[in-house]
């Protein structure tokens, strides 16, 4: 296992890029930490498998250097970077038994065969598929056969880093849950470096220790699940993690109140905005309340999920999402009002802190 | 009104499709739930005439139609794939059924500029599908089938390929769309999250069989059998076999639970008991919650929230827990259930009814 | 599957059927005629029940010209089929030259079975061919006219010219439909060149490769043009294959009874021969 040097990456796929728009991928400079689980989460087009295939080595990126554990890896092979992925659709080889599968990548680096069988029969009863080692791979479902490209993924334990691009995309919900608490499990155990790439927020933020959220080439955010949900630093955060998304509202500020239209709300601190910045306050579903008290809001549609309803309203001409638990009551004359604590200030889009 | 009349579909000796009968009225958005390979897809083809059943009959506003051709039938259909005339531009793709069907141009471009409008098209009409993005062709797909003013509209998982969030977002349209349209409407998922979110009404598939129909949140909240309330639940529904004893739910690995008053009618004996995540928690959600004991497998954060994997005597479960709980594999933990929303179920998976206290 | 029933597929499929009728069945019908009959022209036929088909069965002409073709048939596909496999991987896969090397690869097909014979016999001639000539001026005698192994050469070196193409352009079919998703998973599992073809390659192209195998098997067995162009069947009978030896007892000798005779064994042993490779060759699809 290794830590993961990004050093000043840039990428683009046409041969002169002479404009930023030309990058597919814009200046990533991070460290990843050796034994950490990463989840790359954005919208298509956003540069995470651009950024997947650089570690991987798959792809050479246009400037910077790539290093794991320190050493420089940037001209070596896939290969040689000695590293594991999982594809979005699994990759089997056909003609061989399910154990033959699993045994593949050990057997290519020539692992004494008693080690091979050893590997193999714990990853089969770690994917749940020990009754099945002697069957040939080609007669299996779909989800089977990710399990066996996840087994293959994980059966050496010498990687340097496990890369998934996409896994779960073929799986049904039910088995989402099983191989995903699966794959955390092993990582909690093991400790391997995990890089994860997807648009789903619910499979990035459950599987990862940091997420990094990549919008338009760029990183916009690196951060706990919870930092993302709390503390989005960007609106487009705020809008891709979380659903419905968090809720971005013009405003003007003067002092520790921000006046959305007529209504004025109140922070629990006063931002530290410059003339002239575009204000907005972004404030999630989840953190406001709907009930009797509070400011007016018209509602125009309420969907009740199951564990709890989202209700579609109107505030100060601005349509606003907001979330209301089982069971909860929603007058008709509904009212709302914000955690103050949960508020949070874009100036330009990107969040300011407090006056200092 | 579209009515399967004990339809079936039999390959090889092998249900396909049990015999179903199923009814669905005009200007209704209905939506088949299930797994891969539970039938979806199937049970939409005897729809649409692309499959003949086996036995039994298709009815369309009260004509037979089993057998006849899907050509002769005014049916759209939208699938997984982006299905689109690569070669056409987007604003030709929607007129190509109405240039079919010889409609005249100022019609054609009546419509085609309508739904584009609809649909977010209008700056894209004279691009070609390849130079469009996932969710932009999709759309494209989804406004021919709706210019074809077809009487059923049959969707085939048709946003599983797209974006979680642009999914979040054609969802959030789709109704409007249905609700300006007088067409039937199904929708196949495998997702009950999106069942919930288009609302409308639900038919639970397992196995060829449809296990439940009705307004979709009655079935995720009444599902009448075991079957139903496990599709029908995302993340997993737990559930527990406990054997009934007077006022005490037994369960040999985990000791006893008491039984809540909406359940203290049933008879005593064997029980399938079943709930969903969000109605276990780290404290008690009322002063007297049972107190139960479970292993803990992995924390799942997510956001505000955390998804708990247990292990409660031999069971898995999952807790949906508000706050984040980041707690290590293996701790032992005291977990709290909201027993008021337990659901029982007979030995052969039928729900048994519950005594609501008003 | 079973489809909705639909009397337009009746209409669509109708011509089909009657050209087949006309193009395959009446035929076979008038050679099993002839193959009971015996006639000498001007319409007068006898009964000769199974006669032709005892004496065909006894002839060493017709054994001799059969292995003729088995070897024939062996050689060429031992040859194409590899051959075929080893250019295909080597084609370019992206890029300006995948059409330039599709389009070299289909020129030896586009040109007709006749004209492939005659340039190959030109070819070939120790006096004005290029070939000949040039082998004769590095000191290998060289002639298929005189020399039955240097016919026997030259027809399936025609062969494989005119055919591996054929080979060629159905594996590298096969191979551009394998994901690169293949290719990255197994650079990643560290396999060599060899797992790759062995373990990826060779079972996506399986399929065609079947296609390939038979179509080349039947047509190998049937040659007919190419060699009764080059070499005639010569010298002696050495490249006398069956079709040519029948066409020479039919219209040479006009014996229509045995010839026709002979079609019919002909034509079921390509039947069997066919079936055999089909069902070998998939046999292990079947299990698993």
């Amino acid at each position: 296992m290794a830590r993961i040097t990004l050093d000043h990456i840039r990428h683009a796929y046409g041969p002169n890029p002479s404009s930023e728009k030309d990058y597919a991928l814009r200046e990533v400079d991070h460290e990843w930490e050796d034994g950490g689980a990463y989840a790359l989460l954005g919208p298509s087009g956003c540069g995470k498998t651009t950024l997947l295939n650089i570690i991987s080595g798959l792809l050479h990126p246009s400037h910077g250097r790539i290093l794991f554990g320190g050493k420089d890896v940037t001209d070596l092979s896939t290969q040689e970077r000695n590293i594991a992925q999982v594809f979005q659709f699994p990759v089997i080889y056909d003609t061989m038994t399910v154990y033959d599968n699993l045994a593949f990548p050990l057997r290519n680096r020539n692992v004494p065969e008693a080690e091979v069988d050893r590997r193999v029969r714990d990853m089969l009863e770690i994917i749940d598929l020990a009754d099945w080692s002697n069957r040939k791979a080609q007669r299996l479902t779909a989800d089977q056969k990710q399990k066996i490209s996840l087994g293959r993924g994980l059966v050496r334990n010498d990687v340097n880093a496990i890369l998934f691009d996409e896994p779960l995309t073929v799986i049904d919900p039910h088995m989402k849950w099983v191989l995903r608490s699966q794959l955390k499990r092993l990582h909690k155990q093991f400790g391997f470096t995990m890089v994860y790439v997807t648009h789903d927020q619910t499979e990035a933020l459950t599987f990862a220790d940091k997420v990094v959220v990549m919008f338009e080439g760029e990183i916009v955010q690196i951060g706990t699940p919870a930092e993302l949900f709390e503390r989005p630093r960007h609106t487009f955060v705020g809008y891709f993690i979380g659903s419905p998304g968090m809720n971005v509202l013009p405003a003007r500020l003067e002092g520790s109140n921000a006046h959305v239209g007529a209504q004025a709300v109140a922070l629990d601190h006063a931002p530290d905005v410059k003339a002239g910045d575009r204000i907005e306050i972004g404030i999630r579903p989840e953190f406001i309340r709907i009930g009797r008290e509070g400011m007016p809001v018209r509602i125009s549609r309420v969907e009740d999920i199951g564990r709890h309803r989202i209700v579609r309203a109107e505030f100060e001409g601005q349509p606003i999402a907001i979330v209301s638990a089982e069971g909860e009551d929603i007058p008709a004359e509904a009212r709302i009002s914000f955690d103050p604590s949960a508020v949070n200030i874009y100036a330009n889009s990107w969040r300011i802190g407090a006056k200092v | 009104m579209l009515e399967l009349r004990n339809a079936a579909k039999l390959v090889g000796g092998d249900y396909h499709i049990h015999p179903t009968s199923l009814s669905l009225s005009r200007g209704s958005l209905n939506v088949l739930l299930g797994p891969t390979l539970s039938g979806k897809t199937s049970l939409m083809r005897l729809m649409a005439g692309l499959d003949r059943p086996t036995s039994g009959s298709v009815v369309f506003d009260g004509v037979d139609v089993t057998g006849m051709p899907v050509q002769k039938r005014n049916v759209a259909m939208v699938y997984q794939q982006f299905i689109n005339y690569s070669a056409f531009t987007v604003y030709e793709n929607i007129a190509s059924p109405m240039r079919i069907a010889g409609k005249d141009s100022a019609t054609i471009d009546r419509e085609v500029r309508k739904a584009a409008e609809l649909m977010r098209l209008t700056p894209y009409l004279d691009r070609t599908p390849l130079n469009l993005s996932g969710g932009q062709q999709q759309r494209t797909a989804l406004a021919r089938a709706l210019v074809k003013n077809a009487s059923l509209v049959l969707m085939d998982e048709p946003l599983a390929n797209l974006d979680y969030k642009l999914r979040e977002e054609l969802r959030a349209e789709l109704p409007k769309i249905f609700a300006l349209s007088g067409a039937i409407f199904v929708y196949a998922t495998t997702e009950p999250h999106e069942a919930l979110l288009l609302g409308g009404n639900t038919a639970t598939l397992r196995e060829g069989r449809i296990t439940q129909f009705g307004p979709t949140i009655e079935v995720y909240r009444k599902p009448g059998d075991l079957a139903t309330a496990k599709t029908f639940a995302d993340p997993p529904l737990n559930s527990l076999g406990v054997i009934k004893a007077n006022g005490t739910f037994r369960h040999s690995g985990s000791g006893d639970m008491p039984v809540p008053a909406h359940l203290a009618h049933i008879a005593d004996g064997p029980v399938t008991i079943a709930f969903h995540p969000h109605h276990l928690a780290l404290a008690p959600q009322t002063p007297n919650a049972p107190r139960l004991r479970a292993r803990i497998q992995i924390a799942e954060i997510t956001g505000s929230e955390s998804f708990v994997h247990l292990d409660f005597g031999g069971a898995r479960w999952i807790m949906l827990a508000p706050g984040i709980h980041d707690i290590d594999p293996d701790t032992q933990v005291d977990i709290f259930l909201d027993s008021r929303h337990l659901m029982a179920f007979r030995e052969d998976g039928a729900a048994i009814s519950t005594q609501m206290a008003a | 599957m079973e489809k909705t029933w639909n009397n337009k597929a009746w209409f669509l499929v109708t011509p089909v059927l009657l050209l087949v009728a006309f193009s395959a069945v009446i035929p076979l019908m008038t050679v099993v005629n002839y193959s009971v009959q015996d006639t000498f022209g001007n319409n007068e036929f006898f009964w000769a029940g199974t006669d032709w088909f005892v004496q065909m069965l006894h002839s060493s002409r017709f054994w001799d010209a059969l292995v003729r073709n088995l070897i024939f048939s062996f050689v060429i596909l031992l040859i194409e089929i590899p051959l075929g496999i080893f250019i295909a991987l080597n084609m370019p896969k992206h890029g300006i030259g995948v059409p330039v090397c599709l389009v070299l690869m289909a020129l030896p097909l586009l040109i007709p079975w006749n004209v492939v014979g005659t340039i190959w016999q030109v070819f070939g001639r120790v006096d004005i061919g290029l070939l000949g000539h040039a082998l004769e001026a590095i000191g290998i005698d060289y002639n298929y006219v005189r020399n039955p192994s240097d016919a026997w050469a030259t027809v399936i070196l025609m062969d494989v010219w005119h055919w591996t193409s054929l080979v060629v352009l159905l594996c590298y079919a096969g191979l551009v439909s394998i994901p690169d998703a293949y290719y990255q998973a197994a650079k990643i599992d560290g396999a060599s060149r060899w797992a790759v073809f062995r373990y990826i390659q060779l079972p996506k192209m399986k399929r065609v490769l079947l296609i390939a195998v038979l179509l080349r098997f039947m047509d190998s067995f049937m040659i007919y043009t190419e060699p009764f162009v080059v070499t005639g069947g010569g010298p002696g009978n050495s490249t006398t294959f069956l079709s040519i030896d029948l066409v020479k007892m039919a219209i040479g000798q006009f014996d229509l009874g045995p010839a026709a005779a002979m079609s019919i064994i002909y034509f079921l042993i390509i039947l069997l021969m066919s079936w055999v490779f089909y069902t070998v060759m998939t046999s292990s699809d079947a299990d698993a």
